[in-house]
């Protein structure tokens, strides 16, 4: 017989916020459907297609904070910083309501 | 005058109306009906496929690059269970080879640390692991097999250690409804991203225990209480997925997306179903992998064709503006509560049975439930 260490719940992820890196967790993945020519998230029992806008989006997930996407996309973009926050945040919200994407400090 | 000529080679409904096929998103691989487990709602059929009869990895590797040219993205290897094959680690990585995505569908028996690694370098993307009951009293009384709650909790915990994307698929009914607070919480502490919490379907073996195991009126009001206020609290933390009991709803449950749509199964022996219930449909004939390409069986099978769309719906559907929102409901519940496959699904308010169908329901509930269960089993060889 083998002790056996309980289970315990994980911490939840802090809230988006500007200094906050949101990112895709293990089993989630961005993929490109052949067969429909589109892309796609593939997440647990879930597949996305995406626009262009939520494939930028979520292209960018590569390690930088909420604050340097949206600055970096507004600049790709020539779009106002205020109008693609608010368009990056409540798409990567809907998103880590959904577990899709997770949140974590830089 | 222009006369339309008929083809009559191209897909067509079981009454002869043309149909249109789309493409499948995602496949059902069950790559095996053995199981160590005899849950008496197993969603396998009554005459369980054998050992001796399952596809080879090296069929199941074609049949992953075929649904993948398909246009299938995800493909959940379940059984039976998977891990009763000694080559799932085969099979798995035959399927992200594919480029599929992989969803392990597993009750955890037979898996070991090691295993469970072989499986993560082979790609497995998620792990689903099903849940009969919170304790060793309940999980081992409904599986039928004592020691199976130890197993599955070590299991879960090597789920959490390799870091596997973790749904728990906790299935509900008469028995066991009155725990569902604890399996959230159970679900919560293993670190699911997802919980599902599943209300028996009654197909099969389930319907052979449908009086042990349907739940009440007052257990379906309580398990939507629970589910709602759980997804408000728990928002962002877990994902809470409920498939309620429709029996005791106003409409039916829009089985598959609708017939043929988007999900395609595939049994042990290769045999190819639009729902893995199919089966209890004895006007279908289904086709075999083993004979016919997937493609051709999806676009051209008559299993496939015989409900899709909605041209060959009766009344009350035909009519309903409900038609595309719930297809009728299950066409294997309104073959079995109703003898026929093509009638609207009798749990729908506006079936002409509903009423004898909630009658039945209130006799039974009013009724002690029977204390035995009849578990699930191969059958005898002959």
């Amino acid at each position: 017989m083998t002790m056996q260490t309980p289970i315990t719940a994980p911490v939840p992820d802090p809230p988006l916020g500007d200094d906050t890196v949101p990112y895709l967790p293990r089993g989630v993945r961005l993929a490109h459907d052949h067969v429909r020519d589109m892309r796609v998230l593939l997440a647990p029992e879930r597949a996305l297609q995406l626009d262009p806008i939520g494939d930028a989006i979520l292209s960018a997930l590569d390690g930088r904070t909420l604050g340097q996407i949206v600055a970096d996309l507004a600049a790709t973009y020539g779009a106002p910083p205020d109008q693609i926050a608010e368009d990056v945040r409540s798409f990567l919200q809907g998103l880590i309501d959904r577990r899709i994407v997770f949140v974590r400090h830089p | 005058m222009n006369v339309q000529v008929p083809n009559l080679d191209s897909p067509r409904d079981f009454q002869g109306n043309p149909v249109t096929p789309g493409l499948p998103i995602a496949m059902l691989a069950e790559v095996t009906h053995r199981c160590p487990l005899s849950c008496p709602y197993c969603s396998n059929p009554l005459e369980l496929v054998r050992g001796q009869a399952e596809l080879s990895a090296a069929e199941w590797a074609d049949v992953f690059r075929q649904a993948a040219a398909l246009g299938v993205l995800q493909v959940h290897v379940s059984g039976g269970e998977p891990a009763s094959r000694r080559d799932l680690t085969q099979i798995v990585a035959a399927a992200r080879d594919a480029g599929l995505y992989v969803n392990l569908i597993t009750s955890g028996l037979g898996l070991t640390l090691a295993r469970l690694r072989e499986l993560d370098e082979a790609g497995v993307d998620h792990v689903q692991l099903s849940l009969q009951g919170v304790g060793r009293d309940m999980a081992d009384r409904i599986g039928g097999l004592s020691g199976s709650w130890d197993r599955k909790m070590q299991v879960a915990r090597w789920v959490g250690e390799i870091g596997f994307p973790l749904t728990l698929n906790a299935v509900v009914h008469l028995q066991n409804m009155e725990s569902l607070p604890e399996m959230i919480d159970l679900a919560l502490d293993m670190g699911a991203r997802r919980i599902e919490v599943a209300t028996v379907q009654f197909h099969g073996w389930a319907d052979l225990n449908r009086r042990a195991l349907m739940p009440t009126r007052e257990q379906a009001v309580f398990a939507r209480k629970v589910v709602n206020e759980a997804r408000e609290r728990l928002r962002g933390r877990m994902v809470i997925d409920y498939v309620p009991a429709d029996h005791h709803a106003q409409f039916p449950k829009a089985c598959m997306g609708g017939w043929g749509s988007t999900g395609l199964n595939v049994t042990p022996d290769g045999t190819v179903l639009p729902c893995h219930a199919a089966q209890t449909i004895p006007q279908l004939q289904f086709d075999n992998v083993r004979d016919r390409a997937l493609g051709d069986i999806w676009t051209n099978g008559t299993a496939f064709n015989a409900f899709r769309g909605t041209a060959w719906m009766p009344e009350p559907c035909a009519s309903c503006d409900r038609k595309t929102v719930d297809f009728g409901g299950c066409r294997c519940q309104a073959m079995a509560i109703a003898g026929d496959p093509a009638v609207t699904d009798p749990v729908c308010s506006l079936s002409p049975l509903n009423a004898d169908l909630h009658a039945q329901l209130d006799a039974d509930a009013a009724a002690a439930a029977p204390d035995d269960l009849t578990y699930r089993r191969m059958g005898k060889q002959s």
